[in-house]
């Protein structure tokens, strides 16, 4: 059994690395015919860029995209800069160096891997998924009996911030770093998947599409973990379900089926805050020009946000989008499962979380109001500011750093639901409604707590629910998730999830059952 | 402004102290010798079995103490003055006009031959736990342990050595685990799991000597069925007793604790004592003078803070209830259900198995009136609120079974066996009860 898990964990790590190589090489020779489509599809008036790219790109071949990388990168700044110097405004190039380096290497590359598209998929993707579910089915045995198991996270080096999460951490920011910022290093991955992505959206896949692809994957084969860690538990069973189906048909299959049908790519279960471009000019008239469904989307947006949520949230808690259906609680839920225990329980964490989170809401709903504004006023600014600088701040400070980066490169020191808990604009505003006007608590067994602290020390989001349950308190806090790990790991049946009546739901005296009525009643007065 | 001197940091103490804090401005102290911050006993085992560091089982972070001004000193109480109302501690003494005794318990021993030898402990403090991790690391140091005593310390401690995968000798007393306590299909369905562990079992078996190496180690028992069985770990977990030898020579007046009546008052008016020290004078209710459970521990510390607040309280520990968890499997109490040794003879038992998993359910009532007395229930949580209602209200047997989807409290999209179990009572009795559904109104209107 530790052999089948060694051979598996062997076959991933060969996986990962063929992956991780795949950024620095392959052969791309880029074509006369490459660039002119480029240029002419790009609208480039620079004739010092034409000029010069022609000469330093067409008809050269390089290993590794670094090289074409630096190529495009010198000649548009040289470029550009000339004409800055020059006052040509017009003819200043806009797109960013790594943009172009993608989209220019994406047509050029030549040999084995893009030949080869499914065999590589399968020395990538397949020794991954192999690998990983070889390390991971055993545990069907290797666990033993069904039931809680936490034996030993605290002595694995990987789950207990030894220095394998320390390199887990190191190569989820280093992945969410070229993602989001050298997209041109990713052009190789984008090869093992584009037999899939031409099948669904009919397009060649861009990194954007190897991502989803991968949360995909990576949160299938997890579920399985999930599946097998919690089989005793069917409220984890049915939630693991959920957020998977969620991902996988609303994140990642309807859209790009929605773009094989002439429509616009959007996840309908995404809801603004936390799709915060959803407002943003170019998308409101991307959804106006595409007639019928964009203007449905566009209502659609509105409905989820302002009615759908809060009454979702009203009935059931946060827990119906955050741990239930949501891409980044998916992720956490399954790949972030491992590191749970991280969140820090602290009280000063929680002072940061609440001015974090909070201020990061005032921000997104600050910057769609001045889209608005600009957007129906035709104004750039507002009272001073860029709409547009603003914009770009926040999609770069929130959208990439915060929600990617951090949000998951962290998971191995700081927690799964580092973004969930510290900067989740949705998340925030969900926490309001389920804080003060929802049906959604956790029930403290009356007097039944012993003080553990296996519920602390498992909630993602960092909350001290011993705090709480020690003292017969119901748990009602805006950050909870619902995931139900607090109800799942407490060894004497003491925290259960439950939508009941609002009256009574939160409890603040310390009702502690046992102690007979005049005591309590006494206690309760103080 | 009045000193509360408290002996002892566990959860007693330290509700204690919360409390009294709550209530007043007095000083407080809390003296300890086993640790610097207050943690939970019950919880030492996850730390063994690498659930949660040592931190994670402090309930307050290490600011609460000074935020409330509760003093901490680290030290052994060697002997209460109570003449000059002081304690002495090995260098010090400290001076207080209120007493609180909440030293806890002790592991039994009952004079084996062998029991001080190296690498014989019992499971009960912070240095058991670290004396288990130097004694047991894993399982090429510790070749097998023997555990002695089939209580819920002993299944613990077997529980704990397993996760390491250590080979573990189960010593039990009884004929079967547990069952001075518990009736005996619960009993029989924990023998089952414990060997469904791998945990070898030996019931009826008592410990004859430990035998110790060259070293002063130990490296086997020896039976009383004549068994010697090898092992370099010996685990004493025959139940606790009060914490009060260093007691013996002052003119408090102890039995096998510290004698307190129900205002947890000792014979000398300024001392108090509470939680697993503490000896009732007088039983309350069906409760044994002498109890040695987390809750009540908490419960008495919160009653002492009244009664020095000013507002003289008695103890009334209510209802009993209890819970506890023997390996996957979770054991809730309401009430009273008495193993057959103990059973009084009006007392009768439904008892309910499920067919293949390990759950079941035990309800004592009244034989004559159908009097709902209590409710042991294995795998399937139950909601305490309204058991404790149901006592209150002296509900009758059908009643419960009517009802009993109310106090299901099991998470959302368990299976539940109500209808099963009703099913099976209709069966035995010849009733035609159905079970009514769930109602938020009933479960929090008290109706």
């Amino acid at each position: 059994m530790k052999t089948i898990k060694n051979i598996g964990l062997v076959i991933f790590l060969i996986g990962l690395a063929t992956f991780a190589s795949l950024t620095v090489i392959g052969t791309f020779k880029v074509t006369p015919e490459i660039v002119d489509d480029y240029l002419t599809a790009k609208n480039i008036q620079s004739e010092i860029f034409i000029n010069d790219i022609n000469n330093t790109l067409v008809n050269k071949e390089f290993n590794g995209i670094s090289g074409l990388a630096a190529v495009v990168s010198s000649t548009l700044e040289n470029a550009n800069a000339q004409h800055r110097k020059n006052k040509e405004y017009n003819k200043v190039i806009y797109t960013k160096p790594s943009d172009m380096a993608a989209e220019i290497g994406k047509k050029s590359g030549t040999g084995f891997i893009v030949e080869n598209k499914g065999l590589m998929w399968f020395f990538t993707f397949g020794f991954g998924i192999i690998g990983a579910l070889l390390f991971i089915v055993p545990n069907v045995i290797f666990l033993g009996k069904k039931g809680i198991k936490n034996d030993g996270i605290y002595h694995e080096n990987a789950t207990n911030r030894g220095w394998i999460a320390w390199l887990v951490f190191i190569f989820l920011v280093s992945f969410y770093i070229i993602l989001y910022f050298f997209s041109e290093y990713t052009v190789n991955w984008t090869y093992l998947v584009d037999p899939i992505s031409e099948s669904l959206s009919g397009n060649p896949a861009g990194h954007w599409f190897v991502y989803g692809f991968m949360y995909c994957v990576v949160m299938s084969v997890m579920a399985v973990r999930m599946y097998i860690k919690y089989r005793h538990n069917t409220y984890q069973m049915v939630r693991t379900t959920s957020v998977l189906f969620f991902q996988i048909v609303f994140a990642f299959l309807i859209p790009e089926i929605m773009v094989r049908l002439q429509m616009p790519y959007y996840d309908f279960k995404n809801a603004f805050p936390l799709d915060y471009d959803f407002f943003f000019q170019w998308n409101i008239k991307s959804l106006i020009n595409t007639g019928g469904i964009g203007l449905f989307i566009l209502v659609w947006g509105i409905v989820l946000t302002l009615v759908i949520v809060p009454v979702m949230v009203y009935f059931f808690g946060k827990r119906w989008y955050c741990s239930w259906v949501c891409g980044c609680g998916g992720l956490a839920e399954t790949l972030g499962d491992p590191y749970r225990q991280h969140s820090s329980k602290s009280l000063f964490s929680w002072k940061v979380e609440r001015w974090l989170v909070h201020l990061v809401l005032v921000f997104a709903v600050a910057m769609t109001a001045m889209t608005l504004y600009s957007f129906f006023t035709d104004a750039n600014t507002v009272l001073g500011i860029k709409t547009q600088t603003v914009q770009n701040s926040y999609s770069i400070l929130i959208g990439a750093v915060f929600a990617g980066v951090i949000g998951t490169g962290f998971y191995p020191i700081f927690g799964n639901r580092v973004w969930c808990r510290f900067g989740c604009p949705l998340a925030a505003y969900l926490g309001f409604v389920q804080r003060f006007k929802s049906r959604f608590r956790i029930t403290t067994n009356g007097g039944q707590c012993i003080s553990c602290g296996n519920c602390s020390t498992y909630c993602e989001q960092g909350i001290d629910v011993r705090a709480y349950a020690q003292k017969g308190e119901n748990i009602v806090r805006s950050s909870c998730v619902g995931c139900g790990v607090c109800s799942a790991v407490c060894p004497r049946g003491v925290l259960k999830l439950e939508n009941g009546p609002e009256e009574g739901r939160i409890n603040p005296t310390q009702v502690l059952l046992g102690n007979d009525v005049d005591l309590m009643d006494l206690v309760n007065k103080k | 402004m009045e000193h509360i001197v408290i002996i002892g940091n566990g959860i007693a103490g330290v509700s204690a102290a919360r409390h009294i804090r709550k209530l007043s401005d007095k000083k407080i102290t809390i003296v300890s010798a086993e640790t610097e911050y207050f943690f939970s006993r019950t919880a030492l085992m996850y730390v063994y079995m690498g659930h949660m560091k040592f931190k994670h089982i402090q309930p307050y972070e290490n600011w609460f103490w000074k935020k409330n001004r509760i003093d901490l000193v680290q030290g052994y109480v060697t002997k209460i003055d109570a003449n000059r109302k002081e304690i002495v501690l090995e260098n010090t003494t400290i001076s207080y006009d209120k007493l609180i005794i909440a030293t806890g318990s002790k592991p039994n021993k009952f004079g084996w031959p062998g029991q001080d030898l190296q690498g014989v402990q019992g499971l009960y403090s912070k240095q058991d736990l670290d004396n288990l991790e130097k004694n047991a690391p894993n399982k090429e140091q510790c070749k097998r342990a023997v555990i002695v005593g089939g209580g819920l310390i002993g299944i613990e401690m077997a529980e704990m050595l397993r996760s390491r995968k250590i080979p573990v000798t189960f010593l039990v007393r009884e004929e079967s685990f547990w069952n001075g306590v518990l009736p005996k299909g619960e009993s029989a369905l924990i023998n089952e799991h414990i060997e469904e562990h791998h945990i070898d079992l030996r019931l009826g078996t008592n410990l004859k000597e430990i035998i110790a190496d060259e070293h002063g180690c130990a490296k086997a028992v020896v039976t009383d069925k004549g068994d010697t069985i090898a092992c370099t770990v010996v685990g004493l977990t025959a139940g606790v007793s009060p914490n009060v030898d260093f007691l013996k020579e002052t003119d408090i007046e102890i039995g096998r604790g510290v004698l307190v009546n129900r205002f947890l008052e000792t014979n000398n008016k300024d001392i108090y004592a509470i939680g697993d020290c503490a000896e009732q004078r007088e039983a309350i209710g069906q409760r044994r003078t002498i109890e040695a459970v987390w809750y009540t521990g908490r419960m008495m510390g919160e009653t002492v803070a009244q009664t020095i607040c000013g507002n003289p309280l008695e103890y009334k520990p209510g209802h009993w209830f209890n819970s506890a968890k023997f390996l996957d499997i979770e054991y809730q109490t309401y009430g009273w259900v008495f193993s057959e040794q103990s059973k009084n003879e009006y007392e009768e038992h439904f008892h309910w198995r499920h067919a293949k998993e390990k759950i079941c359910i035990t309800i004592a009532f009244h034989k004559e009136t159908k009097q709902f007395l209590g409710i042991n229930t294995f795998g399937i949580r139950m909601r305490h609120a309204i058991f404790d209602r149901w006592l209150t209200q002296e509900k009758n047997m059908d009643y419960v079974m009517e009802y009993l989807k109310d106090a299901n409290f099991d998470p959302e999209f368990y299976k539940q066996y109500e209808s099963e179990i009703i099913s099976k009572y209709n069966a035995t009795y010849g009733t035609t009860i159905t079970a009514k559904k769930k109602s938020w109104k009933r479960i929090f209107n008290n109706v």
